[in-house]
C-alpha cells in the first residue's frame, strides 16, 4: 500500500507518452487508433488517479511526496542557495484535481473521436489534449509552487495551440482564431507575471517554494484530532519507499496520527533513518549551515529552524511570532509580506481562471473545437486559479485583505459575466460567459474562507459545465450536418448523386465548425439558427436539459448542493463571521452579490433551453439536425449522470436524511487533511429555499419571455430589446460591457502606436539614422581634422590618423567589392586593423614604461 | 597551479585554428571538400570541449587545465590559457554554436550566388578559434587580442556575403565595437602595468591581497573609471542599451550564419567579459555602479522587447528580441549574488541557442522565399508542419516558456535580482514585466509567420527541409529541453566559480558598507 504514492510519476507520463505517440506516428494511424490511444491514455491516468484516491482511502488520508525516478532535481544551486526539485504530492487536494482532471478529460478525449472525426489534423488534435493533460497533471501534482508554475504556463500552451487548431481556415475565420489564441496566452502572460512575482517573494521570504517538506502535516489540528476519528492503524514512523516497487521513486508518507508539527519537524530533520533511497534521492539542499549568506532563515520563537518546513508552515510560524521579513533595504511584517503575495497570485488567477480584468480571452476561446472548449475552458484549466488559492488557503486565510478583495472580483465578475451571458446569441459564448460567472462564484467563495465550498463548486460545475459544452458541441454537429441535409436535398436535381463521398467531405467541413463546400454565411451556433431540437437530439437535450437545471441551482442537481454552500458560506461569514469588519462585509458581499449571480444564471440558461431546443425549428437546419453518435453521446449520459448525483459528495448533515444514505460532508472531510481552513457549515432551509426561489424565479421570468411562438428569428432581436425598458441594458449586454473596445483604447491602441514610435522614430530615425549617422559619424571625422593640425601630439595624432585610416580603406574597399578585387582590399583591411592595433599599443607601453 | 605540456584547453583552442590552415590548401573548386573539412574541424573542436567538459572538476572553483607559457616577458605577458567554470560552458556553447552554423550555411543561396566558399569557411574557422581564445585567454593581453581578431572574419562575413547594405552594417559593425575596445585597451593597459603582470588571476589575487591597488573613492574614481572602460566595450559588444545601435544592422545584413555565430556567441563576449574582469578586478565599482547598470538593463529588457514588436523584417524583429534577452543577462550579472550570476551564464548559454535557433529558421525561411518581410509569410505552419512544430518549440524557448531552457535562466535571473542587495524589488518588477513584452512579440512574429491562412500563391508550395536542416532543429530542440528540465548539469559545472566570484564581490562590498 505504501507503495501506492509513486504512482503518481505515472499518472504524469502516460499522457506524456500519449502525446508523444500521437505527435510523431499518428499520422500514420487513422482515426480509430489515433483517438483509441489518446483516450486510452486519459482512462489510464483516470485508473492511476483512482488507485492513489483508494490509497489515500487506505491510509488515512496521509499525504505523501514523491520524488520521480532519475528525474529528481530540477534547478539547484550549491551551498542550497536555491533548490526546487520536481517533486510531486499526493494528498486529498491533488488528487481530487488530478480525479476531475482525468476524469472529466477521459471523457471528452471519446467525445472527440466522434467531433473530430474528419479533420485532417486529428492525430494532432489528440496530441495536444494529450499533452495538455500531461501540463495540467503537473499543476496539480508539483510540490513547489515553481512546478504548479511549469503546468500553469503548459497548459496555457496548450490552450494556444487548441484555440488556434484552425489556424489555417478560409476566409479569414483561421486568422481570427490564430488571434484569438494569441490574445489568450497574453493575457494569461498578464497574470503570470503576478505569479511570478508571488513566487520571488516566497522565495524571499521563505527560502523555498515547497508547498510542504516531506514529512510535513499539512493539517496540524486534524491530525491532532486523530484524523477524523478513524483509529490509528498506522506505524508511527514516516515511511519512505526503498524504490523497489514497480516504479522505484523514493516516496515519502507522512502519517498524520496525533503528530505535532514539531515533530513533524524534527521527524523530518533526522528522518534520514531506514529511509537512504529518499534522502539519496531528494538532495533536498539540506542547509550547510556555515555559508547561507543570501537565504533567509528563520528560527522562530521557540528556537526551531523553520527551514525544514514548507511556505505554509513557515508562514504559520512568522505569524505566530509577528516576524519581520529582511528585504535588505526595507523590513515588512509578515503579515504586509502575505498581503502583497496573495494579491500578485490573485492576478495569476485572475489571468488563468478568467476573472476581472483579464477574463476578456475567455469568449474568445471558443474558437477551438467544442472538446477543447468543454476540457480546458471549463472543467479543468481555468479551474487552475482556483486550485491554486485553496493550495495557498493558508496565506489567504491570514491575509484579510487581499480575501476580500478576491471576494469583489469573484463577485463582480460572477456578475457581469452572468449579465453579459443574458445578451449573447452564440450558444457556445453562453456559456463562455456562464463559465465566467461560476468562476467567480468559486473565487469568491475562496475569498470568504468557504475553500471546501469553492473545491466542491470546482467539482460539480466541472461536471455540468463539460456537460453543457459537449452538449452544445453536439448541438451544433447537429445544426451544421441539417445545414447540409438541407442543402442537398435542394441542389439534388443538379446532379449530385455521389452520397456516401459527399457525407465524408460533410463530415470534415463540420468538424471544421464552418462550411467550405457552401460558401454562406450560415452560422451553425447562432441561437436564432435553432429552435425545436428537443424532438429531433432527445438525447442531447435531456442531458442538456440536467446541465442547465444542474447549473441553475434547482434541487437535487449537483449544483444545487454545492451553490448553496457557497451561499451559506457567505450568510455564516457575513453574520457570525469574527475576523473584523472587512471579513463580515465580504461576507455580505457574497451572499448578496452571488444571490442575484444565481438569478442570472437561472435566467440565461432557460433563456438558451428556450431558444435551441423548444418552440419550431427556425431554419432548415435547425428542421434537419440529427442526433450525434455513440462516441458522443456516451460521455453526455455519464456527465449527466454526474451532474445529478455529484452534488451528494458533500451533503449536508441534516436534509431530508440524505446524510444516511450519501453520509455527511464527506468531500469537505476529505479534502480536511491537506485544507488547513476548510469549512464545515450545516445546511440552513430559509437559504436554500431563498437561493432555489430566486432560480425558480429567474426562469419563469426567462419562460415568459422567450417561450413559444415569441423566440427570435434571425431577422428579429431580442424580446427585451424590443421592450423599451430594457432595451439599453440588453444592448450593453449583448456589446459585451464594451470591454475589449475598452482595453483597445486603453491598452492596445496606445501600445501598438508607442511601439511603432519607438520602433521608427526614437530608434530608427532619431538613435540609429541621426546619432549615429549623423552626428557621431561626420562628428568624429570633423573633430579629427581639427585636432591633427593644432594638436600634434604622440597618441591623438595616432588615434585620429588611424580612424582616419580604417574610414579610407574601407571606403576604398566598399568600392573595391563592387569592382571585384575584394581579397586585395580583404588583405589590405586586415593590414590596416593590424596597424592600428601596433599604432595605438606602441605609444601607450613607451610612455608607461 | 600546474601548468603542464600540452593541455587540453590549447588543443581544444587551436583544432579550429589547424583546420583553418588545412583549408586554405584546399582548392576553391572543391567545395564539397571545404565544406566537410569546416564540418570536421568544428565537430572536432566540439568534441575536444566535450572531453575537456567531461573532465572538468566541477568542485573546483579555479583555474582548470591550464597552461602558461612566456611570450613577451618584459611586460608581463604571456600565453596563459585556462577554463573555470564561467568559461567552461561558454566554451562548449562556442563549440556548439559553430557546426551549427557551418550546416546551416550547407545550402546557403548567396554562398553559390557570391563564391568564394573556401574564404568563407576559413572565416568560420578563424572566428571560432578566436572565439574560444577570448573565453580560454586568462592573460589580459591575449585577451584583447582575441577580442579584436573576431572582429575580422565577422566584419567580412558581413561584408562579403551579406545582403544589400552589408558594406554599411560591416563599417559600422566595426568601427562601433573598435571604439569601445580602445577605451577597455587603455583601462586594461593601466591595470596590466599596474598590477606587473597581465595574468587575470595574478592581477585578481593582488585586487584581493591590496584593495587600494586601483583606489576606489566613490562613483567617479580611478576604480570606477577603469571598470567603465571596460564596461562600455563589453555593453557595446554586449549590446547594452542605448549601445545596440549596430546590432539590428549587422543581424539583417549577416549572412545566416554570421547571425547565427554572432547572437550565439558574440555577443556574450561583452557579457563574459563583465563577468570575468569587471567583477573580478574592480569590485567595489561593480557595485558601486550595479544600480546603474541595473537600470540600463531593465531599460534594455523592455525596450528591446517594445521595439521588436513593431519590426516589420523577421531578422530585426529577433535581432532587437536579442537586446531585450542580453538586458535580462547584465541584469543577472549585476546583481551579484550566486542565483543572478548562475542565472545569467546559463542565460548566455540559453540566448545563443535559442535566438542562434531563431536566426537560423529566419535563414530557412529566407533560402525558400527570398524575403525578410513579416507580411510575406502566413501560414507556413501547414505548408511546412514539422518545421512549424519545431520553430513552435524555439519561439516557446525565446519567450520563457517553463520546462524549455529560456524560463530557468529568467527565473534564476529574475529571482536573483528580486533578492540582490543592489538592485531589489523593483528592478525585479520591471524586468518581468519584459516576460509579458516577451509573449506579445514572440506570439506576434509567430503568428505572422506560421499561422492563418496560406493566402501568397508563393507560399503554397514550399522546399520541405533537408535532412541536414531537420537534423540541426531536432538537435536544438532536444538541448533546449534539456536545460529545461535538467539545468544542473550546467548550473553544476558553473556553481563553485560563481559562488567564489560573489564571495570576493560581497566581501568588498562589505567594506564599502563598512567604510
Amino acid at each position: 500500500m505504501e507503495n501506492y504514492p509513486g504512482l503518481v510519476t505515472a499518472i504524469i507520463i502516460i499522457p506524456l507518452v500519449g502525446f508523444l505517440i500521437n505527435m510523431f506516428w499518428g499520422y500514420r494511424f487513422g482515426e480509430k487508433i489515433s483517438g483509441a490511444i489518446g483516450s486510452v491514455a486519459a482512462l489510464l491516468s483516470f485508473g492511476v488517479a483512482i488507485l492513489l484516491y483508494i490509497y489515500l482511502l487506505n491510509s488515512n488520508f496521509a499525504a505523501a511526496v514523491v520524488n520521480p525516478p532519475i528525474l529528481d532535481r530540477w534547478i539547484e544551486m550549491a551551498n542550497g542557495t536555491l533548490s526546487i526539485p520536481w517533486q510531486m504530492r499526493v494528498d486529498t487536494l491533488s488528487v481530487t484535481m488530478m480525479l476531475v482532471v482525468t476524469g472529466i478529460g477521459s471523457m471528452i478525449h471519446i467525445y472527440a473521436i466522434g467531433y473530430m472525426h474528419g479533420d485532417p489534423r486529428f492525430s494532432r488534435f489528440f496530441s495536444y489534449l494529450n499533452l495538455f493533460l500531461f501540463f495540467m497533471l503537473i499543476l496539480v501534482t508539483g510540490n513547489n509552487f515553481l512546478m504548479m508554475f511549469v503546468g500553469w504556463e503548459g497548459v496555457g500552451v496548450c490552450s494556444f495551440l487548441l484555440i488556434g487548431f484552425w489556424f489555417d481556415k478560409t476566409n479569414g475565420v483561421g486568422w481570427k482564431n490564430s488571434l484569438a489564441a494569441r490574445k489568450a496566452m497574453i493575457l494569461n502572460r498578464v497574470g503570470d507575471f503576478g505569479l511570478l512575482m508571488a513566487i520571488f517573494l516566497m522565495f524571499w521570504t521563505f527560502g523555498t517554494l515547497d508547498y510542504f517538506r516531506p514529512g510535513e502535516i499539512a493539517n496540524v489540528e486534524w491530525a491532532a484530532g486523530g484524523g477524523h476519528g478513524e483509529e490509528a492503524g498506522h506505524g508511527e514512523e514516516g515511511a519512505a519507499e526503498e524504490g523497489h516497487g514497480a516504479i522505484p521513486a523514493s516516496v515519502t508518507v507522512a502519517m498524520a496520527e496525533g503528530r505535532s508539527r514539531q515533530q513533524a519537524v524534527q521527524q523530518d530533520g533526522h528522518g534520514g533513518e531506514g529511509e537512504a533511497a529518499a534522502a539519496e534521492g531528494e538532495a533536498h539542499g539540506e542547509t550547510d549551515g556555515h555559508s547561507e549568506p543570501a537565504l533567509p532563515v528563520y528560527t522562530d520563537n521557540n528556537h526551531i529552524e523553520t527551514s525544514q518546513l514548507g511556505v505554509f508552515g513557515q508562514a504559520e510560524r512568522m505569524l505566530e511570532d509577528h516576524h519581520e521579513v529582511d528585504f535588505g533595504p526595507f523590513n515588512l511584517p509578515i503579515e504586509t509580506v502575505l498581503v502583497i503575495i496573495t494579491l500578485f497570485m490573485l492576478l495569476g488567477a485572475a489571468g488563468k481562471s478568467a476573472q476581472i480584468p483579464l477574463f476578456v480571452w475567455l469568449p474568445d476561446a471558443m474558437a477551438g473545437p467544442t472538446p477543447v472548449s468543454a476540457l480546458i475552458h471549463a472543467a479543468t484549466m481555468v479551474t487552475a486559479g482556483v486550485y491554486m488559492i485553496v493550495r495557498s488557503n493558508v496565506f489567504f486565510y491570514e491575509a484579510q485583505l487581499s480575501s476580500f478583495v478576491v471576494t469583489v472580483i469573484g463577485v463582480s465578475t460572477a456578475l457581469a459575466a452572468g449579465y453579459m451571458a443574458m445578451g449573447q446569441w452564440d450558444i457556445k459564448r453562453v456559456l463562455a460567459y456562464s463559465t465566467i460567472s461560476q468562476l467567480g462564484f468559486m473565487i469568491a467563495a475562496a475569498g470568504i474562507g468557504a475553500y471546501a465550498a469553492a473545491m466542491f463548486h470546482l467539482v460539480t460545475h466541472a461536471f455540468f459545465k463539460a456537460l453543457l459544452f459537449l452538449g452544445s458541441g453536439s448541438v451544433i454537429h447537429g445544426v451544421e450536418h441539417g445545414h447540409h441535409l438541407a442543402h442537398e436535398r435542394h441542389s439534388h436535381g443538379h446532379g449530385h448523386d455521389d452520397h456516401g463521398h459527399d457525407a465524408h467531405a460533410h463530415d470534415a467541413a463540420a468538424a471544421h465548425g464552418d462550411d467550405h463546400a457552401h460558401h454562406d454565411d450560415f452560422d451553425p451556433q447562432d441561437m436564432r439558427n435553432m429552435g425545436g431540437l428537443a424532438e429531433r437530439m432527445p438525447i442531447t437535450f435531456i442531458t442538456y436539459m440536467i446541465g442547465t437545471l444542474a447549473l441553475a441551482g434547482i434541487f437535487p442537481f449537483a449544483g444545487f448542493w454545492s451553490k448553496d454552500e457557497i451561499l451559506l458560506d457567505g450568510y455564516l461569514v457575513g453574520f457570525f463571521g469574527d475576523k473584523g469588519p472587512l471579513y463580515n462585509l465580504g461576507g455580505f458581499i457574497a451572499l448578496g452579490g452571488l444571490l442575484i449571480a444565481a438569478g442570472f444564471t437561472a435566467f440565461y440558461m432557460w433563456r438558451q433551453i428556450q431558444m435551441v431546443f423548444f418552440g419550431q425549428a427556425r431554419t432548415e437546419a435547425a428542421h434537419h439536425a440529427p442526433e450525434s453518435n455513440a462516441f458522443m453521446c456516451i460521455p453526455l449520459i455519464v456527465l449527466a449522470v454526474l451532474s445529478v448525483f455529484g452534488g451528494f459528495f458533500n451533503t449536508p448533515s441534516n436534509v431530508l436524511g440524505l446524510d444516511n444514505i450519501f453520509g455527511a460532508h464527506l468531500f469537505t472531510s476529505f479534502l480536511e487533511p491537506s485544507v488547513l481552513h476548510a469549512h464545515v457549515a450545516d445546511f440552513n432551509p430559509f437559504l436554500a429555499i431563498a437561493a432555489l426561489a430566486v432560480a425558480i424565479g429567474a426562469i419563469m421570468l426567462a419562460h415568459r419571455i422567450y417561450a413559444g411562438s415569441k423566440a427570435v428569428t434571425a431577422s428579429n432581436t431580442d424580446p427585451l430589446y424590443e421592450n423599451g425598458g430594457t432595451r439599453r441594458l440588453w444592448a450593453f449586454a449583448n456589446a459585451r460591457m464594451y470591454w475589449d473596445q475598452f482595453y483597445g483604447a486603453l491598452l492596445e491602441q496606445p501600445f501598438n502606436r508607442s511601439s511603432k514610435f519607438l520602433a521608427d522614430k526614437l530608434d530608427w530615425a532619431f538613435w540609429h539614422d541621426y546619432i549615429h549617422d549623423t552626428v557621431i559619424f561626420k562628428g568624429f571625422n570633423a573633430i579629427g581634422q581639427l585636432l591633427s593640425k593644432p594638436v600634434d601630439v604622440g597618441i591623438i595624432d595616432g588615434i585620429v590618423n588611424a580612424v582616419g585610416a580604417v574610414v579610407r580603406w574601407i571606403a576604398q574597399w566598399g568600392r573595391g567589392l563592387q569592382t571585384g578585387y575584394v581579397r586585395t582590399y580583404a588583405v589590405t583591411l586586415l593590414l590596416g586593423v593590424v596597424l592600428v592595433i601596433v599604432l595605438l599599443i606602441l605609444p601607450a607601453l613607451t610612455q608607461a614604461r | 597551479m600546474p601548468e603542464s605540456a600540452i593541455s587540453i584547453t590549447t588543443i581544444t583552442l587551436f583544432i579550429p585554428l589547424v583546420s583553418m590552415f588545412i583549408l586554405l590548401f584546399l582548392k576553391e573548386e572543391q567545395a564539397q571538400f571545404i565544406r566537410i573539412g569546416a564540418l570536421a574541424g568544428s565537430l572536432l573542436t566540439l568534441g575536444a570541449a566535450v572531453v575537456m567538459w567531461a573532465g572538468f572538476d566541477i568542485t573546483n572553483p579555479n583555474l582548470q587545465f591550464v597552461q602558461r607559457g612566456e611570450w613577451i616577458p618584459t611586460y608581463g605577458i604571456s600565453y596563459y590559457v585556462g577554463v573555470d567554470g564561467l568559461s567552461m560552458i561558454l566554451v562548449v556553447l562556442t563549440a556548439f554554436i559553430v557546426p551549427v552554423a557551418i550546416l546551416a550555411s550547407w545550402h546557403m543561396h548567396v554562398l553559390e550566388e557570391r563564391g568564394r566558399q573556401k574564404l568563407y569557411y576559413i572565416f568560420i574557422m578563424l572566428l571560432e578559434f578566436a572565439m574560444i581564445g577570448s573565453f580560454v585567454a586568462q592573460d589580459l593581453f591575449l585577451f584583447y587580442i582575441f577580442f579584436e581578431v573576431t572582429l575580422v572574419p565577422m566584419y567580412f562575413m558581413i561584408g562579403i556575403w551579406g545582403a544589400e547594405q552589408r558594406v554599411y552594417a560591416a563599417i559600422k559593425f566595426f568601427l562601433y565595437t573598435i571604439a569601445g575596445s580602445i577605451l577597455m585597451l587603455l583601462a586594461l593597459l593601466y591595470v596590466g602595468i599596474n598590477a606587473g603582470t597581465f595574468a587575470v588571476p595574478e592581477i585578481t589575487a593582488a585586487v584581493r591581497a591590496n584593495p587600494a591597488l586601483f583606489p576606489f573613492a566613490g562613483m567617479f574614481s580611478t576604480q570606477s573609471f577603469l571598470f567603465l572602460g571596460f564596461l562600455i566595450a563589453f555593453a557595446i559588444k554586449t549590446p547594452m542599451f542605448p549601445f545596440h545601435s549596430w546590432l539590428p544592422d549587422a543581424h539583417v545584413q549577416a549572412p545566416t550564419a554570421g547571425s547565427i555565430i554572432l547572437a550565439g556567441v558574440l555577443l556574450k563576449l561583452g557579457t563574459y567579459g563583465m563577468a570575468r574582469f569587471c567583477f573580478q578586478f574592480f569590485p567595489e565599482a561593480s557595485v558601486a555602479w550595479a544600480p546603474t547598470v541595473g537600470v540600463l538593463a531593465v531599460i534594455g529588457i523592455l525596450y528591446g522587447a517594445w521595439v521588436s514588436y513593431a519590426q516589420t523584417d523577421v531578422k530585426k524583429l529577433v535581432a532587437y528580441s536579442s537586446v531585450s534577452h542580453m538586458g535580462f543577462v547584465v541584469l543577472g550579472l549585476f546583481a551579484l549574488n550566486a542565483q543572478g550570476i548562475n542565472g545569467a551564464i546559463l542565460q548566455m548559454v540559453n540566448h545563443g541557442i535559442s535566438t542562434g535557433g531563431l536566426f537560423l529558421l529566419v535563414g530557412m525561411l529566407y533560402e525558400r522565399r527570398h524575403t525578410k518581410a513579416l507580411d510575406a509569410f502566413g501560414g507556413i505552419w501547414k505548408v511546412m508542419p514539422l518545421f512549424g512544430g519545431l520553430s513552435l518549440v524555439i519561439t516557446l524557448s525565446s519567450m520563457g516558456l517553463p520546462g524549455l531552457n529560456g524560463f530557468v535562466g529568467e527565473f534564476t535571473i529574475l529571482l536573483g535580482t528580486f533578492g540582490s542587495e543592489y538592485l531589489g524589488f523593483f528592478f525585479a518588477l520591471f524586468a518581468t514585466l519584459g516576460v509579458i513584452l516577451a509573449a506579445v512579440y514572440s506570439l506576434y512574429m509567430y503568428q505572422k509567420v506560421f499561422m492563418g491562412e496560406v493566402v501568397k500563391e508563393e507560399n503554397k508550395h514550399l522546399e520541405p527541409l533537408h535532412w541536414q536542416e531537420t537534423l540541426l532543429l531536432v538537435v536544438i530542440v532536444i538541448v533546449i529541453i534539456w536545460i529545461g528540465v535538467y539545468p544542473s548539469t550546467f548550473f553544476g559545472s558553473m556553481d563553485a566559480s560563481v559562488n567564489q566570484l560573489v564571495q570576493q564581490v560581497s566581501a568588498v562590498a562589505q567594506s564599502i558598507v563598512s567604510r
